[in-house]
């Protein structure tokens, strides 16, 4: 029961440091709850359905089908980060002079949900199929009665969602003037992470074997293995061997999101009024 | 018109994933020419445990897993996280690596499943 619930309170843990921080980004979004809704019931239907074709995606692209599928969807969650980022840059100021005027909640009306809606189900798709691939396997071995798999997974579940609501709560504490820096500022880096995660994907299927050497170890002072090495990799993309590809990519990530936030950034409040012709 | 693209998710969605999937099937099929050892995963144990590769030489590992069950071949040390599926087998890519010991394991049956890469 011990092992059941570690694995599924690490793996959702996991996955809901990114839903914290989508639901923090989106705070006062009207209908915000739905579309995280939607993301969490698509990355579970989605973690079956790639537990379940484990072997036959694995199959695929000589046998590297596993590593492409996790860089794509990687990939997918950059981008998505990306273009929240870059619209909150873009409309930020209009929204915030309409927020003095009429209240957060109309003001923040039509930013685009559906990009942190395909963040939160990458996230859950790919934490959750681990847990189903492993609850399966326990449930077939027999090992552990139906009971105890139970309340382990549900014990570690309640605790990652306690994670998660840490997580939310506490970036609230952040005043709201300042709570749309600081969940950009975080979304950048956790784009970065999962850029650098893609890469690293990719070699592993033996492709762009460039810069594949670490270029430092400090598994000495905080491993990948460990709890908070496992909270940081995923909220900021630690590693303690970076390989160059990674931390190229890494580098380059975080300098295009920040490019393309000053350059849509900076235009004028026109922006508040989609109806207007470009 | 860049805002209205940001203004209109679906538009950006669509071409985004067929781009993906685009680019992936594009890829290039890999020259295989490389030293492939054979491991064998069976009452979540892997056979040989000890698994010695020439250094600095790229390595592949055929992995055949005979339980039911699925497995997870983790390292961080070899940087490698690959699912093997019950009664299947799937291939992991060692990058060239400095001679050493480099810890592996099963995931889902840590407590069995162990091994170590040495690289010479």
């Amino acid at each position: 029961m011990l092992a059941t619930l570690l694995i599924v309170f690490r793996e959702v843990i996991e996955a809901g440091l990114i839903v914290g921080i989508v639901l923090a980004a989106s705070k006062g979004v009207p209908g915000r709850g739905r579309w995280v809704g939607y993301g969490v019931a698509g990355g579970v239907a989605g973690a079956c359905l790639v537990a379940g074709f484990a072997g036959q995606l694995a199959a695929l692209f000589q046998g590297s089908g596993q590593e492409f599928f996790n860089a794509s969807i990687l990939i997918l969650a950059v981008v998505m980060l990306t273009w929240h980022n870059v619209w909150m840059a873009s409309h930020g100021r209009a929204m915030a002079q309409q927020m003095r005027a009429m209240g957060a909640e109309i003001a923040a009306g039509q930013r685009p949900l559906i990009a942190l809606s395909v963040v939160v189900g990458v996230a859950v798709l790919r934490e959750g199929s681990e847990v189903v691939l492993f609850l399966y396997g326990i449930a077939t071995a027999g090992g552990l009665s139906g009971a105890a798999m139970l309340t382990g997974g549900a014990l570690g579940l309640a605790g990652g969602v306690g994670v998660t609501a840490a997580m939310y709560f506490g970036l609230l504490t952040i005043p709201a003037s300042r709570l749309f820096a600081a969940t950009s500022g975080l979304i950048t880096l956790l784009a970065a992470g999962l850029a650098a995660q893609a890469i690293d994907f990719v070699q592993q299927a033996g492709d762009a074997e460039v810069l594949t050497a670490p270029v430092w170890n400090t598994s000495w002072l905080l491993s990948d293995s460990s709890l908070v090495g496992r909270l940081l990799h995923t909220l900021i993309g630690y590693t303690d061997r970076p390989s160059g590809a990674q931390l190229v990519v890494y580098a380059a990530t975080i300098v295009v999101i920040v490019a393309l936030m000053r350059l849509f950034g900076g235009r004028r409040p026109v922006a508040a009024a989609p109806a207007a012709a470009d | 018109m860049i805002s209205k693209l940001l203004d209109r998710p679906q538009r950006v969605a669509l071409p985004i994933l067929l781009l993906l999937v685009g680019g992936l099937c594009g890829l290039p099929a890999r020259a295989d020419a490389q030293t492939n050892i054979p491991v064998t995963i069976h009452n979540h144990r892997f056979t040989p445990s000890e698994i010695h590769v020439p250094a600095n030489k790229p390595v592949t590992l055929t992995i055949t897993n005979k339980d039911a069950t699925a497995e997870e071949f983790d390292s961080s040390a070899l940087k490698v996280e690959k699912v093997i599926a019950g009664r299947t087998h799937g291939t992991v890519h060692l990058r060239p690596l400095n001679p050493g010991r480099y810890p592996f394991m099963g995931e889902y049956h840590s407590a069995t499943a162990k091994g170590v890469v040495i690289s010479e």
